[in-house]
Parts: structure tokens; C-alpha cells; sequence
């Protein structure tokens, strides 16, 4: 238990936190920062499966979040019939195309020699095939997009219920994260962190701007939810009747019928968000706890040994046998499906898919700032810069308020430095972010909860 | 003279353009090269550094024009980039001093002020927002054109016009001379050499007596030149904004790498691989075929390879086929 005690400290601090700004602010205010927390740490565990097991520098974690909402967007939209009627064949053909590329390229890597001749027979083959590609997709795409382009103008998808997506942007992210681990794994590192922030950066613009796979920068709108909507809610008997049993006291002050039930509506009003808000964050703590089991089990199996010993001493690991670059791959397929799962996670919390809004500073950096903060290498140390990190996000605005308020108490309300300073307020938390990264870096290099190695 | 026209249609909407992109970020991958270089980490706060140094460029212009200061035909900036490359290279030594020494002392591995050089992104990108805000901004002043289309078609008689704005011959003529005096005194002067051999094996050019400290802190100053002088040169040419500058540090690590990442020259000209191959490749060659083509092979279609939403993957794809076949850089960098 003793070993367990600064974690559980942290834990605390940042629960109460929370709590804090429930009584503070809103509950309503406080479950969405949870919410977003709980996603924040999935995303964290992902990345820390890569840096802290294996120490692989990834900077593509925006590709893979945005891989993973549009699983979501392709699970859980109906199919669009006109559109697939218009353009389907076209574009399942086109699938077809791709595999056909990939497999004869496969056949000629295996069945000749490395030459000159086979590179040029590769590339003409690519080359070829990408021509194909163009001429059958073209007028598909064309047709597609014009079928009622204000509403779908898109193929859609499976009508399923969106928590299928979870796993599906798992397994989207880890082939994106199989293909890049081919081309780039064997870079030095920082190599690599360059390597991988170029290709989120592709990933975004093909979402971005193929706009029949889920309508581009035209963003999807009011996805399927897997939890109650808070209109149906307030229909509700018993939900209704779950308000009051919970207001009991400020509602049996009131004696006026007519004020009373005005009240009672006001606060299922209320409950209803913060209900809807309880249910994601259960099914978000689902997902983090099971990854966290699973994770932790990892790391202290042999296999996190492993993880561990190529980490620290690549060519150490290689001469016992261990199969360094099939491990890496590994490991990035890995992390990389995590952070698929989180990226569908957070659109099925938005309920919209807007491909415009994934930045670099967002998705991948501030995640970074997390993991390092936290504590890389420990999985509780991860989540916990994945709540700290994301509350600060949030709060950093108020708390900035309140400093410059403070700071300029001596000057007039209209004096233009302190409007100027009240106007950039939402750039503060970059300062923070920043200010708070190079503090740990240099105090704290292990981050707040540091790896512990438990020898046996 | 369909031939010429064709010509012409090229220079005005590739060459001329690509010329000045290219230059500009040349001038962004040469420091990112030579930081890489001498201090051996990748500095993710290039493109931030450049929105600093060109923040400080458009106050001082401001200032300057409140003066009532211009240059006439020239932009008021010219005047105000010194004055900013002072505060930005104060600014470099600064972090360096507060931030960087201390992980190069303890010998930490490059990954490591890597990641620092993120927290020290976050910090600047903070500082330039909350000082000039995060909004789009022009800041040029003076004679916007050299020559203008009209003129140009009745100066030839051509169908295509050339249009050449003041502040493309501006960048590159700014360009040739901040380069030619970098490689003069990387090449030539005794601190440069000693900044070269650094660069190559630190070991024996701490051994001769190369002083460490001078190395660092000239790169540091190079850098804030070159960061200042690209970020104000882009700027003046498109505008400031400092979500922009941040992105261009993507193409700018591109043609770094490109040229082979750790060699000044090699990134020089990885800036106009990266800058030709973007617009070449997204450029809609109908009307040129038009042009040199007899009317029956005329085009429907747009003749364009990729959408110009690909510009950006362009780089990125030259940079990802770059590593595959030649890992350390057209022009032999360092081997990564």
C-alpha cells in the first residue's frame, strides 16, 4: 500500500479538484471536463505504450485521433442509398484496384531480385495504378458528391450503433500505424518525430478534402448517441421522479404548487445534461480501466520486460535474441490503436465530426506535454497528465482571469494594456502548457508519478 | 508565340512564384540545418521563432510609420528588420541561456531537447499571440508591383500577362545576399570553419581549441538572423499569421531533411525542391497544353496531378520517398 501512496495522493488532489469546480462552476462544467480527462488518458495510455515501454517518439498522434472519428462517422451513419447507387460500384472497385496494387507489388518484391529493374517495375506499377484509380474514381466522386450535397453528398455508413466505432478506430489507427511503422520506424528518433508529424499531417488533408468518405471540411452533424437524449429524459417518468427524490430538500421548501413544479422542470432541465454527462463518463471509465488492467498486466509480463530492456539497451536486447524491429512494429500498432479508440471516443462525446478542427498543438503536442508531465513509463502516472494536463487546458482561462486581475488591480478598467491582456486571456494556456513543460523537464524529468521498476 | 505564351504562363504562375517561396523557406531550413547541425536536436520552435522575429518586424514598422519614417517605394520593414533581428537574437540567447545550456551541459540525449524545444514552441507561440494576437495581418507598404500583368501584355503583345510583385525580387534579392554572406563566413572566415568542424566531429574540434561556447552562441545568432529575415520576407510577400508560421515549420523540416539535414547548402536547395515540387505538381497545366498543343489534342480536363488542398503532402510524400531511398538527404547529410 505504501508504494501506492503517492499515486494515491495525486489521484485524490485531482478528484477534489474536479469536485471543486462542480461546487465552484457546474456540475455540469466539471463532468465535461472529466469527460474529456478520461479521454485525454486513453490517449495518454496510447502514447505512453510507445514512449514509456519501448521509447518510440511518435508525433502523429492527431492522425490516428482523426483515424478513429471517422470510424465513427463510417459506423454509425446510415448508409446514403442514392449516393452508393450513384458511385458505390465505382468505389468498391476502386478497393479492389488498391488490393490488386499492393498484392503485385508484393509479388514482384518477392519474386525478383533487388535491381534496378524491380524498383522501376514498382514504381511504373504504382504510377499505373494510381492512374486507374483516377479514371474510375474521378466520375464516381463526382456523382457522389452531388447527390444532395447540403445534407450528405457522401457514401455515409453502416448504420451501426456508434460504440462499435471504439473498436473499429482501433484497428483503423493500427493499420495507418503498420504502414508507417514499414516506412519510418528504422529512423533515429527525432527523425522519426518528424517523419510521423508529416504524415498525421497528410492523413488531415485526406480527410479533410475527400469529401465522399465523410464529407470534408462540410463536418458530419448529430451522430447517433449511445446514450439517452436529454429531450427523452425529461419525458420521463422516472427520471423526473429521480430529480425530485434528489432535490427533496430545496423542493419541499416551496410551497406553491405552481412555483414548485416550475422548479421541479428547471432542475430535470439540469439533471438531464448532467445525467447524460454521468452516463458518458461510466462508459469512458469503462474503457480506461480495462485499458489500464490490460496495460499494466503488459508491463510487468515479460513481454513489458522486454519492452523495457530494448528500450533502455536496443543492441544489448538484439544480441539476446529479441527481435528489436518486430517489437517496435508492434508496439506502435499498439499505441497507436489506443489512441484510435480515444479519437472515436471524443466524436461520439461531440456527436460531430469536424475535420477542421484537428491541429498539431492540439492533438499531439499537448498530448506529449501530458505524458511527459505524468510521468512516462508509469500507466497511472500518464493518466494522471492526462487529467492534470487537460483540467489546466480548461481552467487556464479563469485562473488567468484571475491573475490578471490581480496583477492590474492598480490600473483603470479602461486602460488598453489590461483590456489588451484580458483579450488574449485563451493564449495563456499555451504560456502554461509551455511554462509547465520545461519546469518538469528540468525538475522532474520522470514527470509527476515517475516509472517504478518492481524487481522481483 | 503560342510557344512564348506557354513560356510565360509558367514563369508567371510557377517560376516566379516558387522562386520566392522557395527562398523563403531556404532560409528557415538553412538555421533548422545548422542547429541540427552544431547543437545536434530537432528545433521544433523554427516556425515560431519566425512569427517572434517577424511579430517584432511589424511593431517596429508600426512604430516607425507612426514616425512618420518610410522608404518610399521600398516597405517601411527593411527598415524595422534590424532593430527586430536584435530583440530575436536577445530572445534566442535568452532561451538558449535559460532553457537549452543546461540539458547540453548535462549531455542529455537529442530526444530530450526535443522535447524541450516543444515547451519553448508552446512559450513563444504563447508570447506572440498574446502580444499581436492571433490574426491575419499585412504589414506592406510602398510600390507593390514591378511589373504589372496589363503592362507586361502591352509591353509584348503576349496573351499572358507576367506579373512580378516588388516583394518577390525582394526576397530573392535579400535571399542571394544573406546566403552568400552566410556561406562566405562559414566557409571562409576562421569561426565559421570552426563552426563547420564542430558540426562534423565535436571531439576533435574541442581538441584544437575550438571554444565551444563562441560556436553555440554564433549559431544561435545565425539562427535568429535567418528566422527573423525568412519570417519577415514571408510575410511581406503573403501576411502575418502566426497559426502559418507554425504550420511552415512542416515544409521547412521537409526541405531541411530533404537536402540532407545538418548541411546548410544542401537545405538551401532542399527550400526550392520542396517550393518547385509543391506548385508543380498542384499547378493545372490545361492552358499550357492549350497552348502548345494543336486544337484537336486540346484537354478537357484540368490536367492537374493534384488537388492544390495536397500542397502540404506533396513535401511530405518527396520527404517520405526521400527517406526511403536516400536516408541521409539529396546532398549527403548526416545519416540518420
Amino acid at each position: 500500500m505504501r508504494q501506492y501512496s503517492d499515486v494515491i495522493t495525486a489521484y485524490a488532489i485531482m478528484s477534489g479538484l474536479i469536485i471543486l469546480v462542480g461546487f465552484l462552476q457546474s456540475w455540469s462544467i466539471a463532468l465535461s471536463i472529466l469527460c474529456f480527462c478520461l479521454i485525454s488518458a486513453v490517449m495518454t495510455m496510447g502514447a505512453n505504450i510507445q514512449w514509456g515501454y519501448a521509447g518510440l517518439i511518435n508525433f502523429g498522434i492527431m492522425g490516428y485521433t482523426a483515424l478513429g472519428g471517422l470510424a465513427a462517422v463510417l459506423v454509425s451513419v446510415p448508409p446514403v442509398k442514392e449516393a452508393w447507387q450513384v458511385g458505390g460500384l465505382n468505389m468498391v472497385l476502386c478497393l479492389f484496384v488498391i488490393a490488386l496494387i499492393i498484392f503485385s507489388i508484393r509479388f514482384i518484391l518477392k519474386k525478383f531480385k533487388k535491381s534496378n529493374k524491380r524498383s522501376y517495375g514498382i514504381a511504373f506499377v504504382i504510377i499505373a495504378g494510381l492512374i486507374v484509380l483516377r479514371l474510375i474514381s474521378a466520375p464516381a466522386i463526382e456523382s457522389i458528391e452531388a447527390v444532395s450535397p447540403a445534407t450528405t453528398g457522401f457514401l455515409g455508413g453502416f448504420g451501426l450503433p456508434i460504440i462499435f466505432s471504439w473498436i473499429v478506430g482501433a484497428f483503423f489507427a493500427g493499420a495507418l500505424a503498420f504502414i508507417i511503422g514499414k516506412i519510418a520506424l528504422g529512423l533515429r528518433a527525432d527523425y522519426l518525430a518528424i517523419a510521423t508529424l508529416l504524415i498525421s499531417e497528410i492523413v488531415i488533408a485526406v480527410i479533410k478534402h475527400e469529401d465522399w468518405l465523410a464529407r470534408g471540411v462540410k463536418n458530419v452533424i448529430g451522430l447517433k448517441r449511445p446514450v439517452p437524449y436529454e429531450i427523452d429524459l425529461q419525458t420521463k417518468e422516472w427520471f423526473v421522479n429521480l430529480v425530485a427524490k434528489f432535490n427533496q430538500g430545496t423542493l419541499s421548501l416551496i410551497t406553491d404548487t405552481l412555483e414548485k413544479q416550475q422548479l421541479l422542470k428547471q432542475l430535470v432541465i439540469e439533471g438531464s445534461t448532467v445525467f447524460v454527462k454521468l452516463c458518458y463518463a461510466g462508459l469512458f471509465m469503462i474503457v480506461v480501466i480495462i485499458l489500464l488492467i490490460i496495460t499494466q498486466k503488459a508491463l510487468y509480463s515479460p513481454w513489458g520486460r522486454m519492452m523495457r530492456a530494448i528500450r533502455d539497451n536496443e543492441e544489448a536486447a538484439n544480441a539476446m535474441g529479441k527481435n528489436v524491429v518486430k517489437q517496435h512494429l508492434l508496439i506502435f500498432v499498439l499505441g497507436s490503436a489506443i489512441v484510435g479508440i480515444a479519437g472515436a471516443m471524443m466524436v461520439t462525446y461531440d456527436g460531430l465530426f469536424t475535420p477542421g478542427s484537428y491541429r498539431p498543438m492540439r492533438y499531439t503536442f499537448l498530448i506529449w506535454v501530458m505524458v511527459i508531465i505524468g510521468g512516462s513509463g508509469n500507466n497511472f502516472g500518464a493518466i494522471l497528465g492526462g487529467f492534470a494536463v487537460w483540467f489546466l487546458w480548461i481552467e487556464a482561462a479563469p485562473i488567468a482571469l484571475y491573475l490578471i486581475n490581480f496583477f492590474t488591480t492598480g490600473l483603470e478598467e479602461t486602460n488598453t494594456f489590461r483590456i489588451h491582456l484580458i483579450n488574449s486571456i485563451p493564449y495563456f494556456r499555451y504560456l502554461m502548457m509551455g511554462v509547465g513543460l520545461l519546469l518538469i523537464m528540468r525538475y522532474k524529468p520522470k514527470g509527476i508519478l515517475p516509472e517504478k521498476i518492481r524487481h522481483v | 508565340m503560342d510557344f512564348i505564351n506557354a513560356i510565360v504562363l509558367l514563369l508567371n504562375y510557377i517560376f516566379v512564384p516558387a522562386l520566392s517561396y522557395g527562398s523563403q523557406l531556404a532560409l528557415g531550413a538553412i538555421f533548422v540545418s545548422l542547429i541540427y547541425g552544431i547543437l545536434r536536436f530537432a528545433y521544433f520552435t523554427a516556425g515560431d521563432l519566425m512569427s517572434f522575429g517577424t511579430m517584432f518586424t511589424i511593431l517596429f514598422t508600426w512604430y516607425f510609420q507612426s514616425l512618420g519614417i518610410t522608404l518610399g517605394i521600398f516597405p517601411t520593414a527593411l527598415l524595422a528588420i534590424p532593430f527586430a533581428i536584435i530583440i530575436t537574437i536577445l530572445f534566442t540567447l535568452g532561451t538558449d541561456k535559460l532553457v537549452f545550456s543546461y540539458y547540453r551541459i548535462k549531455k542529455s540525449p537529442p530526444v530530450m531537447l526535443a522535447m524541450v524545444s516543444i515547451g519553448t514552441m508552446f512559450v513563444t507561440q504563447a508570447i506572440v499571440r498574446i502580444i499581436i494576437g492571433p490574426f491575419d495581418r499585412s504589414f506592406f507598404d510602398g510600390e507593390k508591383f514591378i511589373l504589372r500583368a496589363n503592362e507586361f501584355k502591352e509591353m509584348t503583345g503576349l496573351n499572358e500577362g507576367l506579373s512580378i510583385k516588388s516583394t518577390q525580387v525582394l526576397t530573392l534579392f535579400v535571399t542571394i545576399i544573406v546566403v552568400s554572406i552566410l556561406f562566405w563566413f562559414l566557409n571562409k572566415t576562421k569561426t565559421g570553419k570552426g563552426m563547420r568542424a564542430y558540426s562534423d566531429n565535436e571531439d576533435l574540434a574541442l581538441l584544437s581549441g575550438i571554444d565551444p561556447k563562441k560556436v553555440v552562441m554564433i549559431t544561435w545568432v545565425i539562427a535568429a538572423v535567418l528566422a527573423t529575415i525568412g519570417g519577415a520576407l514571408y510575410g511581406l510577400d503573403k501576411s502575418f499569421k502566426p497559426f502559418t508560421y507554425f504550420n511552415n515549420m512542416l515544409p521547412i523540416f521537409a526541405a531541411a531533411i530533404v537536402g540532407g539535414i545538418g548541411n546548410p547548402f544542401g537545405a538551401f536547395l532542399g527550400g526550392y525542391v520542396i517550393a518547385f515540387s509543391e506548385i508543380l505538381l498542384t499547378y493545372a497545366y490545361r492552358k499550357f497544353f492549350v497552348y502548345i498543343l494543336p486544337e484537336s489534342l486540346e484537354p478537357n480536363s484540368l490536367v492537374q496531378l493534384l488537388s492544390t488542398d495536397y500542397k502540404f503532402a506533396v513535401s511530405f510524400s518527396i520527404l517520405v520517398i526521400v527517406l526511403l531511398f536516400r536516408p541521409s538527404g539529396i546532398f549527403k547529410g548526416k545519416v540518420l
